[in-house]
C-alpha cells in the first residue's frame, strides 16, 4: 500500500465509525454537540498518533503473550496526559466530556490500531495510520454532531441557528438519535459505494 | 372447453377471496367506531389530526416506493391503517406537524427501510409514537381537551388528564407520605386517597370513553365493537389479547394494591389507558406477532407483564406501547422455539 493511502484510508474507505463500526460508545455519547465532538476528536487523534508511534517503536521487544497489557499501559499514559491537559486548559470541555476522556484508554479503535497495524508496521506508517484514523474518527463525530445538534437543539457550535419557532427534536441529542443518524449515514455510504462500483 | 378439462395445475386448488388489501381495509373499518368516537369526544381537531396522520403515511409510502423503484401499493390500505393507529395514539391537542412527522417516521424508518410491508420487525405506528414521545414529550403528554360529556367528576374537570396519569400522581403523593411521614400535609393525603377511590369507581366513564386520553384509546366500548368484528372475521387471534389483558388483570390485582397482595383493582387497569386498543389492534398485527399458538400466548403474556411493570413501578403512567415494541423484537425467537414438531412427531 502506498504511503499516502495509509493516511487517507482512515478518512473514508476504512473510517473507524462508519466502516469499521468501532468506538461506538463514545461516538453515541459525545456526538450530540459539535463542541464536544471536536474536543473528543482531537483528544482521540493525539492519543492514537502517539500510541501508534510508541507501539511501533517497541514492537520488536514486546512478548506476544502480554502485548495487550503493554499496549494498554502505553495508551493509558497518553490518555492521562490528555485528561490532565484538558482539565487544566479547557475545564468546560473536560466537564462536558466527563467519563469519556478516561474511557479513551479502552477505546477499541486505539487498541485495534495498535494490535492490527502499529504492532506490525514501521514507525512512519504507524504515524500516518494513527493520523488518518484520528482524523477519520473526528470527521465522523463532526458530521454526526452537526446533524444532531441542529435537529436536536436548534443550535450549531452553541449558537442558535433555527430561531425560536423551531421545536427541538429531543430524540436527536439522546443516544437513539445517534443510532438513527449513524444507521442512515452508513446506508447512504453503502449505497454510494455500490453505485460507484457498478 | 375440452382443453380446460385436461389442464393440470399445482396446488393450492382452492382459492379464497382474502387478500392483503381486503384485510387491511376491513381492519381500517373496524377502527372506524373508535375514530368517530374520538371526533365526538374531542371535537373537529381530532378529525384533522387523524386526516393529517393518514395523509402523511400514504404520501410517505408512495414517495419512498417511487424512490426505490418499486410498485406503489398505497391502495392496499396498510399505510392507511398505520396512519390511523398513530393518530389514535396522539392527544387531541397536538400541533398539526406532530401527526405529519410521526407518520412519515413510522412509514419511512419503521417500515419501508426494512423492505416494506411484511418485513418490519416492529409495529410502525407504535414506533412512530415512541419517536414522537422521545422527541417532543411535552406535546405528547399534555391532555388539555376534556372529553365531551364530562370527566371523572371533581378531579380532572379542567385538564382532561388521563386516568392513569391521575392515578400515578395520587400514588406518588401517598408514596411520599410513606417515605417521609409528616412532610406531606394531611389534606393532600386525603385528597389523593379520594382521587384514587373516585378513579376506581369510574368504570362507566372508562367503558364509554368519557375520560381524557389519546384519541383512539378512551372508549373501550367502541374499540370492542371493532375487535368483535375482527375476531368474527378471524383476522386476529384471541390468544394474544386474552394473554395480554388476562396477565395485566392478574398482575394488577396481585400487586396493584397498597394494602398487600391481591388488593389491587384489575378492572380499572384493564379499562384505563391504551390497553384495549393495544391488545386487540396493535399487539395482533400480523407482521409483528408470532404465528404459532404457543408463541402467541407467550407474546401476549410478555406484553402484559411489561405493561404492568411500567405502570406500577416505572416512571411512565402507561406502558402499553413500549411493552408491545419490546415484545415485537422477541417474535423471531418465539417463532423459532415454539415451532411445532413435524407431523407431530416427538423428539426422542
Amino acid at each position: 500500500m502506498s504511503v499516502g493511502k495509509e493516511f487517507t484510508k482512515g478518512l473514508y474507505a476504512e473510517n473507524p465509525v462508519f466502516k469499521q463500526a468501532l468506538g461506538l460508545c463514545p461516538t453515541l455519547a459525545v456526538s450530540n454537540s459539535v463542541r464536544n465532538a471536536v474536543g473528543m476528536g482531537l483528544a482521540m487523534t493525539f492519543v492514537l498518533v502517539l500510541s501508534n508511534i510508541i507501539v511501533s517503536l517497541i514492537r520488536r521487544f514486546v512478548p506476544r503473550k502480554i502485548r495487550i497489557p503493554i499496549y494498554i499501559v502505553v495508551i493509558a499514559t497518553f490518555v492521562t496526559i490528555v485528561d490532565l491537559v484538558m482539565a487544566g486548559f479547557a475545564p468546560d470541555l473536560h466537564k462536558a466530556l466527563g467519563i469519556f476522556v478516561p474511557l479513551i484508554v479502552v477505546n477499541c479503535i486505539i487498541l485495534g490500531r495498535a494490535e492490527a497495524f502499529a504492532g506490525r508496521n514501521s514507525v512512519f506508517r504507524s504515524l500516518l495510520d494513527g493520523l488518518g484514523m484520528g482524523f477519520g474518527f473526528s470527521l465522523a463525530l463532526f458530521v454526526l454532531a452537526f446533524i444532531r445538534e441542529i435537529l436536536g437543539d436548534g443550535r450549531l457550535y452553541g449558537f442558535p441557528l433555527l430561531g425560536p419557532g423551531f421545536e427541538p427534536m429531543l430524540i436527536m441529542i439522546l443516544p437513539p438519535g445517534a443510532f438513527l443518524t449513524i444507521g442512515l449515514l452508513m446506508g447512504l455510504m453503502n449505497w454510494l459505494d455500490k453505485r460507484r462500483c457498478s | 372447453m375440452e382443453d380446460k378439462l385436461w389442464k393440470v395445475s399445482t396446488s393450492p386448488h382452492l382459492s379464497d377471496r382474502e387478500s392483503i388489501p381486503r384485510i387491511m381495509w376491513l381492519v381500517a373499518a373496524s377502527l372506524a367506531p373508535a375514530g368517530i368516537g374520538a371526533v365526538y369526544f374531542f371535537g373537529a381537531r381530532a378529525a384533522w389530526t387523524i386526516f393529517l396522520a393518514v395523509a402523511s403515511a400514504i404520501a410517505t409510502e408512495a414517495a419512498i416506493q417511487k424512490l426505490r423503484g418499486k410498485p406503489i401499493t398505497v391502495h392496499d390500505g396498510s399505510a392507511f391503517v398505520t396512519g390511523l393507529l398513530l393518530a389514535y395514539n396522539l392527544p387531541a391537542e397536538v400541533p398539526f406537524w406532530i401527526p405529519i412527522i410521526g407518520s412519515a417516521f413510522a412509514i419511512a424508518l419503521g417500515k419501508q427501510i426494512f423492505g416494506g410491508l411484511g418485513y418490519n420487525p416492529m409495529n410502525p405506528a407504535l414506533l412512530g409514537r415512541a419517536f414522537l414521545l422521545a422527541s417532543w414529550p411535552t406535546h405528547m403528554t399534555i391532555f388539555r381537551t376534556p372529553p365531551r360529556g364530562g370527566t371523572i367528576s371533581g378531579i380532572d374537570v379542567e385538564t382532561g388528564a388521563t386516568p392513569l396519569n391521575l392515578l400515578k400522581q395520587a400514588q406518588d403523593v401517598l408514596h411520599q407520605a410513606k417515605v417521609a411521614p409528616g412532610e406531606v400535609p394531611a389534606q393532600k393525603i386525603s385528597e389523593a386517597m379520594m382521587h384514587i377511590s373516585k378513579l376506581y369507581e369510574s368504570y362507566g366513564n372508562l367503558f364509554w370513553g368519557k375520560v381524557g386520553g389519546c384519541l383512539g384509546e378512551t372508549s373501550v366500548f367502541l374499540l370492542l365493537i371493532g375487535a368483535a368484528f375482527l375476531l368474527y372475521k378471524r383476522y386476529i387471534d384471541l390468544r394474544i389479547p386474552v394473554g395480554y389483558i388476562g396477565s395485566v388483570a392478574l398482575l394488577t390485582w396481585a400487586f396493584g394494591g397498597s394494602e398487600g397482595l391481591f388488593t389491587g383493582n384489575p378492572l380499572f387497569h384493564v379499562l384505563a389507558g391504551g390497553l384495549v386498543l393495544g391488545a386487540f389492534f396493535m399487539a395482533t398485527d400480523m407482521v409483528t406477532s408470532p404465528i404459532t399458538p404457543r408463541g402467541k400466548w407467550i407474546f401476549g403474556i410478555g406484553c402484559g407483564v411489561i405493561t404492568v411493570i411500567i405502570r406500577l413501578i416505572g416512571g411512565y403512567p402507561e406502558g402499553v406501547s413500549y411493552s408491545i415494541l419490546l415484545m415485537n423484537l422477541t417474535v423471531p425467537l418465539l417463532d423459532r422455539y415454539t415451532k411445532p414438531a413435524i407431523f407431530g412427531a416427538r423428539k426422542r
